[in-house]
Parts: C-alpha cells; sequence; structure tokens
C-alpha cells in the first residue's frame, strides 16, 4: 500500500526500531495525538498518512465538486485546511503552537453560497480535528438578541453553548448592531459574542455573514469584531455560465433535465432576470426551476394522453418562456394571459 | 472516617476530576440527554428537588457549554452541593437518566438520628443535618 511505500517515518534511517513518535504517527488517531517533546530536528512526518487519518480531500474534493465558481473562497478553504494539517504534523513532532483563530466572515450577494460554504466549512474543521463535533448552528439577531432588559446575555449565551464544538453562523450580522439606537440590546450581544470569540477558540467558531457593504459599515462601527476575525472571505456574483452549470446540478438532484431548447431559454432567462432588482444568484435559479417544474406539471395535465417517462423528466422552453421576467422586457410579448 | 454525602451515580467513588465529568456529560450529551446544573445547602436525601442553576440546557452538542455553567455555578456557590442531572425524555422512561455530584462543601458533618418517642413506646426516627441548624447560606461555611 501506499503507506507502506512512502517510508512513512523514519528517525535514522535503517537503523534501530522506530521511534516512539513514529508509532504515535502512524496509529494516532483524529484527535488523540499527544504532542512529543524534545524529537530530533531529522524526524520524519508523513503528509499522505495524516491526510488518509482526516480523509479532509475527500471534504475538499467534494466542495469542488458540488459547488459552482467560489474560485477564492476554495483556494482560501484549502489554504486553512493546509494549515490545520500542518499544525497537526508539528504537534505530533513535539512543536506545539496556540491553535490559530478561525472566526470568519463571508460578505456577499444573496444567494451566492454563504450558508452552503459554511456548512460544509464545519465539516472540514471537524475533520481536521479543529472542532469538536463539527455541527453548525446558524442564527440571526433574533435568536441572539432579547426583547427587553436583562433579556440578551441569557438568550446570547445559550445559543452559544449550543454551538460549542461547532460552528456558530450569524446570518446578517450588521443587524445586531443598530447604529440609530445606542440604547438597543444587540450592543450586549455582541460584547457577549466578543469575549467567547477571545477566550474560547477552542470550543467554537464564528462565522459572521451578510453582504459586503452592510458588514462594511458594521466593521467600521465596531472594529473589535473586525480585529477578531481572521478571515474575510468575499463571496463573488456567479457569471451566467455558473448560474448553468448550477441548474443543471439542481435539476440532475430532482430527476429532471433541460432539453437543448431549454438551455437556449434559460440563457435567455438569467440574462434578463439578472438586470432586474433582487437577483439573488442560486437562489433566484433554484426558484426559477421550481417554478418551470411547476408550469410542465400544468402543461402535461392540460394536454392529457399518453405522457412518456422522458417527458415527464424534459423542461421545454416554453416552460420557462412563459415567464413573467420575459413578458416586464417586451411589454408587446406575452401579454395575453393574465 | 469523616462523612461522605452519598446520592447519585458515581456517590461512592472518589470526587470526580473535570475531565471525568467531562467525559460524563458527553455520554449524557451523545444519548440526548438535556443536562441541567442544580445546587444545594440542604443535602437531605428527600430534598429531591434542588435550586437550579439557570434552565436546563437543551440542544447541546459538546460539554463545553455544560462545563462552563457548572464553573459559574462553583464560583456562585463554592460551599454548596453542586450536582448535573441529565433527563431522558424518551416515552416510556421521562425521568433522570444520570445524576452525579460534582462538588461538595470542604467539610460536611453529616447526619443526626433523631429518636422520637411517641405513644405506646413507638419510637419514630427521622434524621437531621447538622448543617441545617445554621440559617441558609451560611451553611457549610469555614
Amino acid at each position: 500500500m501506499a503507506r507502506a511505500q512512502s517510508g512513512r517515518v523514519a528517525h535514522e534511517p535503517g537503523s534501530g526500531p522506530a521511534s516512539p513518535a513514529a508509532i504515535q504517527i502512524c496509529e494516532g488517531t483524529v484527535r488523540a495525538m499527544e504532542p512529543v517533546t524534545a524529537l530530533a530536528g531529522d524526524t520524519v512526518v508523513d503528509v499522505t498518512d495524516i491526510l488518509q487519518q482526516t480523509q479532509v480531500m475527500e471534504v475538499l474534493d467534494k466542495l469542488d465538486r458540488e459547488l459552482v465558481g467560489l474560485r477564492p473562497i476554495k483556494t482560501r478553504i484549502r489554504e486553512i485546511a493546509a494549515l490545520l494539517l500542518v499544525e497537526r504534523m508539528r504537534s505530533t513532532v513535539g512543536l506545539t503552537a496556540r491553535p490559530p483563530a478561525l472566526h470568519m466572515s463571508f460578505t456577499g450577494m444573496p444567494g451566492t453560497g454563504k450558508t452552503t460554504v459554511a456548512m460544509r466549512m464545519a465539516t472540514i474543521l471537524h475533520r481536521l480535528g479543529y472542532v469538536r463535533k463539527g455541527h453548525l448552528v446558524a442564527v440571526t439577531r433574533d435568536d441572539l438578541v432579547g426583547q427587553y432588559i436583562g433579556h440578551t446575555a441569557p438568550k446570547t449565551r445559550e445559543v452559544l453553548k449550543r454551538a460549542m464544538g461547532g460552528v456558530l453562523f450569524i446570518d446578517e450580522a450588521y443587524y445586531l448592531y443598530r447604529q440609530e439606537n445606542e440604547r438597543d440590546y444587540g450592543q450586549e450581544a455582541i460584547e457577549i459574542l466578543l469575549q467567547v470569540m477571545e477566550n474560547q477558540r477552542d470550543d467554537l467558531v464564528v462565522i459572521l455573514a451578510g453582504y459586503k457593504d452592510r458588514m462594511d459599515t458594521f466593521f467600521q462601527s465596531n472594529p473589535g469584531v473586525h480585529s477578531r476575525i481572521a478571515h474575510h472571505l468575499d463571496f463573488p456574483d456567479y457569471t451566467p455560465d455558473e448560474l448553468l452549470a448550477i441548474a443543471q446540478l439542481i435539476l440532475s438532484d430532482h430527476m429532471y433535465r433541460f432539453s437543448d431548447d431549454a438551455v437556449i431559454a434559460f440563457r435567455a432567462y438569467l440574462e434578463r432576470r439578472m438586470a432586474m432588482p433582487h437577483f439573488s444568484n442560486a437562489r433566484s435559479v433554484r426558484n426559477a426551476i421550481d417554478r418551470t417544474r411547476l408550469r410542465q406539471a400544468n402543461r402535461l395535465l392540460a394536454r392529457g394522453g399518453q405522457i412518456t417517462r422522458d417527458e415527464l423528466m424534459t423542461l421545454e422552453g416554453q416552460d420557462i418562456r412563459v415567464s413573467r421576467v420575459f413578458r416586464q422586457t417586451e411589454p408587446g410579448g406575452a401579454a395575453t394571459d393574465a | 472516617m469523616p462523612f461522605h454525602l452519598t446520592q447519585g451515580t458515581f456517590s461512592y467513588l472518589p470526587d470526580l476530576t473535570d475531565d471525568e465529568i467531562r467525559s460524563q456529560i458527553e455520554y449524557c450529551l451523545d444519548n440526548d440527554w438535556p443536562i441541567s446544573v442544580e445546587y444545594t445547602d440542604d443535602p437531605h436525601p428527600r430534598n429531591t428537588y434542588w435550586e437550579m442553576w439557570g434552565l436546563p440546557m437543551f440542544d447541546l452538542r459538546d460539554p463545553a457549554g455544560v462545563m462552563q455553567e457548572v464553573q459559574a455555578c462553583r464560583a456562585a456557590y463554592p460551599q454548596h452541593y453542586i450536582k448535573v442531572s441529565a433527563y431522558d425524555r424518551t416515552k416510556g422512561r421521562q425521568t433522570t437518566a444520570l445524576s452525579f455530584i460534582v462538588q461538595r462543601p470542604s467539610r460536611d458533618p453529616g447526619f443526626r438520628l433523631d429518636r422520637q418517642e411517641t405513644s405506646d413506646r413507638k419510637v419514630r426516627y427521622t434524621i437531621h443535618s447538622y448543617a441545617t441548624d445554621r440559617p441558609a447560606g451560611e451553611r457549610f461555611a469555614e
């Protein structure tokens, strides 16, 4: 096997039995690797072994496969994974350092995959042994901030306790801070959050998410939060090609497919939809597909008679073209049906 | 041998270390049992319901949150008994699944046995915690 070939650990290669560190690296489980002190400088750690133990590559590859686009995000996640892997290797040979702070902020337009990536992040951090359980607790302002004096602190603490051992994902984090009202209880939640982010780094990872511009304002008025976040990840908007790829992914998940004509129609749809207000990337794509399925079902039923399996699977161009989006940009077009 | 209160699981063992407490809590959470922290300075065996330290903790995944509450309770009541109890809500059980003491006062004089003579030479027995002779809050104080 690969492990045998790679000459996994050799202290003074070729002479004598493997050192205690060698045994530990071969047999250590994901979390139970005691640091060994005072090892010689030529002690060897094998990367393949660590990768196999953590199976982190599997998650990273899955991330690449299942999430379309998002190049900068994927690169950063790989970097973080690499850092944590190296940290593990360092600790097996007795080099200890305080675990790096991994609080993050995810900024980007709606539907760019912030929550999805956060969920994957929890799994990755768990595989790497950075968090103990690897679950994701997603909250918004309502879950943290109370309604009357003295209500906020217990509420925030409870959420933090639930998130311990995993990742706390605060969506639309800027709502925590209400500039116009200085007696707003959000400030209290932020203070408790900061305290835990600083003192209990090994208990949980906090990810703040929201739209870019509002998050920037939030960080400006809360420099303490900004400085405690090591990784600021900005999610780019998807290109039309990426959105189409996302659509295809969603369709194959639901065992549907586009006809050739539907692909052309969907491209045209995306072009128009992207120019309209409230476009929310992948979410809009998903909604559009849901509506298209609705129209397909309607079309098939209205036609009656015998329906083939292919017909049940295929979304046609006409199902897409009756969309409101086409009507609004071409007022003369399909204005006949209400 | 000094008095040693034996209530709940593990009470005949030496006191659990924090790491042992943490792994017991982990066991509870893995079983999906919500956990509560309770304290008292009246350790009479019939005093079943101790004071609650905050609300029971639901939906926790990691013992760190419970340990934090245990530490906070210890800081607030350094000379009280503190116990952690886990509740099993599954149908048919719906009861305390595990309950164990996580802090004891530094010195507990224990219980006195009272004999009360009643009619017809009958004797009624009762036990009485020496600590409760003192007002609440001052019991077990050095």
